[in-house]
């Protein structure tokens, strides 16, 4: 059997550096920015609201609610041929900031708006660990 | 009192190529949709003094791309020269641009161009429809996004769409009769992609899942060709061979902000301007040419500019009806979903016809206050006209 194509490594960059090291250690954070305290994800350079230009990682609950999906059912990169039809989850953070992810240990049915989940960690490649999320335990 | 500009400026031609698996360079396209736009009008290479390019996706890197479609088109002695880009609202807003150029003096006749060509001709040894499709042109995606498997523009109009049918109640039925009505237009216009294809709601609920929520057929229908459209003063197109399609009225909007918390299009922004201008309101318009790079784009811009309550865009596409025979036509020509997709030019050039009058088995039976709207990015920029045979 031949192995299946690898899913993409995300690059780490000097701006997510941060996130991918902490993601490492088994830790999510997000960027907050030191002018007013928001909390945002994905990192900007800028504040959009303060206009802010510092900002620091801090540590996420990595608990959550679903703030809308979608499921992929074309497959775009070899890395998903086996994975369609897949979630990709925009998750709203208890304590601040949106990300997308992919669901995990959960059937497509029973993914809604509004369902809690919590953040695992997905080994991707040798250097990479990417924040996934599954329904909180109950 | 009269806005000073309402109908002073008129489309006077239109130049539309062969549209979808048409095969020729982003060049070629533009080249060709400004010939037939000049003779549509029945003027001449050297009566252009102003040209504005949107550049499509395989424009790639096109900065100067206007300059670059200037000399390919031998144009000598341009007064203006401008290569805009605002997604989808672009085309609208060219003829906006073109209108406040000429107010200025600094030009007297404007070729607004989009052209792309991202469709890739079949090779000898395949079938043609394994490549070239919207997901090698659209299914763009790095970083984060690519790592999580979330490709390309539909997957995020998909969540803001999801977050529509989560909070109004929008469901996939209301999505399908989208479709359906813009097929019934495509099936009277010769020139769509899918004119000679019935549609049915239940056809629709087959069509494939692209992403969910969205099927195939919730989906523009991603095209190669070119189209133009030359904006004048209204005194002048009067002189020439078309009937002057006149502009009543224009505006922007663009939000800012996260569709994803308003679910609301710039629309509502664009309207208050355009519709100030034009001195009409929402229930003077007798044909609506709404942007509609998803079957859920037209639902949530009828709600914006005030056709119905929002959130009830759902019940009034599949209740009142927006085909033929319906309470507002709406993508008379079947728009991006079953006649071709050119960006904002799509319902810019439709909306020249059904003002005109040259609709013919699509032509709404009244069209005295025709509405075009663009959209951008994802629900993030906005334009409006108003357009009128009628000089005021």
């Amino acid at each position: 059997m031949t192995s299946a194509a690898a899913k993409p490594t995300p690059e780490v960059t000097d701006e997510l550096r941060p996130f991918f090291a902490a993601a490492r250690e088994g830790r999510l954070v997000v960027q907050q920015c030191r002018g007013c305290g928001r909390r945002r994800f994905p990192p900007r350079e800028i504040c959009s609201h303060c206009l802010g230009r510092q900002a620091d990682w801090v540590a996420s609950s990595g608990r959550g609610t679903i703030f809308s999906f979608n499921v992929m059912h074309q497959v775009y990169h070899p890395g998903f041929a086996a994975e369609v039809p897949y979630a990709v989850v925009l998750v709203e953070l208890e304590d601040g900031g949106r990300m997308i992810a992919n669901l995990v240990d959960c059937p497509l049915e029973r993914l809604r708006i509004g369902l809690p989940v919590e953040v695992v960690f997905e080994a991707r490649g040798p250097e990479v660990s990417l924040p996934q999320f599954r329904p909180a335990a109950a | 009192m009269t806005h000073p500009l309402r109908g002073q400026y008129a489309i006077a031609g239109l130049g539309l190529t062969p549209m979808g698996r048409a095969y020729d360079s982003a060049m070629g396209f533009a080249v060709e949709a400004v010939r037939l736009a000049l003779a549509d009008a029945g003027l001449e290479r050297r009566n252009l003094d102003g040209l504005m390019l949107n550049p499509g996706l395989a424009w790639a890197d096109a900065a100067m791309g206007s300059f670059a479609l200037q000399q390919a088109l031998g144009l000598t002695n341009l007064g203006y020269s401008l290569t805009m880009n605002i997604g989808g609202a672009t085309a609208a807003a060219m003829v906006q641009n073109a209108a406040l150029a000429i107010e200025a003096g600094l030009c007297t006749t404007v070729a607004c161009v989009f052209s792309d060509a991202p469709l890739k001709p079949p090779k000898p040894d395949d079938d043609g429809k394994k490549q070239g499709g919207s997901a090698a042109a659209y299914g763009f995606a790095r970083g984060l996004s690519a790592a999580y498997g979330q490709f390309g523009v539909n997957a995020l109009y998909a969540l803001v769409a999801r977050r529509h049918m989560h909070r109004y109640g929008t469901t996939g039925d209301h999505l399908g009769a989208v479709a359906v009505a813009e097929r019934a237009w495509a099936n009277r216009n010769p020139a769509a992609q899918f004119h000679d294809a019935p549609l049915t709601l239940a056809d629709y609920h087959r069509s494939r899942w692209i992403v969910e929520p969205f099927h195939l057929l919730d989906c523009c229908l991603v095209s190669n060709g070119g189209a133009a459209v030359i904006v004048t003063s209204a005194e002048r197109a009067r002189a020439l061979r078309q009937p002057p399609v006149y502009v009543w009225g224009f505006g922007q909007g663009h939000p800012g902000g996260d569709p994803l918390d308003t679910l609301t299009s710039g629309a509502p922004l664009a309207k208050r301007t355009a519709f100030a201008m034009a001195d009409i309101e929402v229930a003077d318009v007798d044909v609506a040419e709404i942007y509609d790079c998803y079957t859920f784009t037209v639902l949530v811009t009828l709600e914006d500019y005030g056709f119905c309550a929002k959130g009830e865009g759902g019940a009034f596409v599949a209740d009142a009806g927006i085909g033929p025979g319906g309470r507002l036509p709406v993508n008379t020509g079947g728009g991006q979903l079953s006649s071709f997709y050119m960006w904002g030019m799509t319902p810019v050039s439709e909306g020249v016809i059904q003002a005109r009058g040259q609709g013919a088995a699509r032509q709404a039976p009244k069209h005295d206050v025709v509405l075009v709207s663009g959209n951008g990015g994802i629900l993030s920029t906005h334009s409006t006209l108003v357009l009128s045979p009628l000089p005021s």
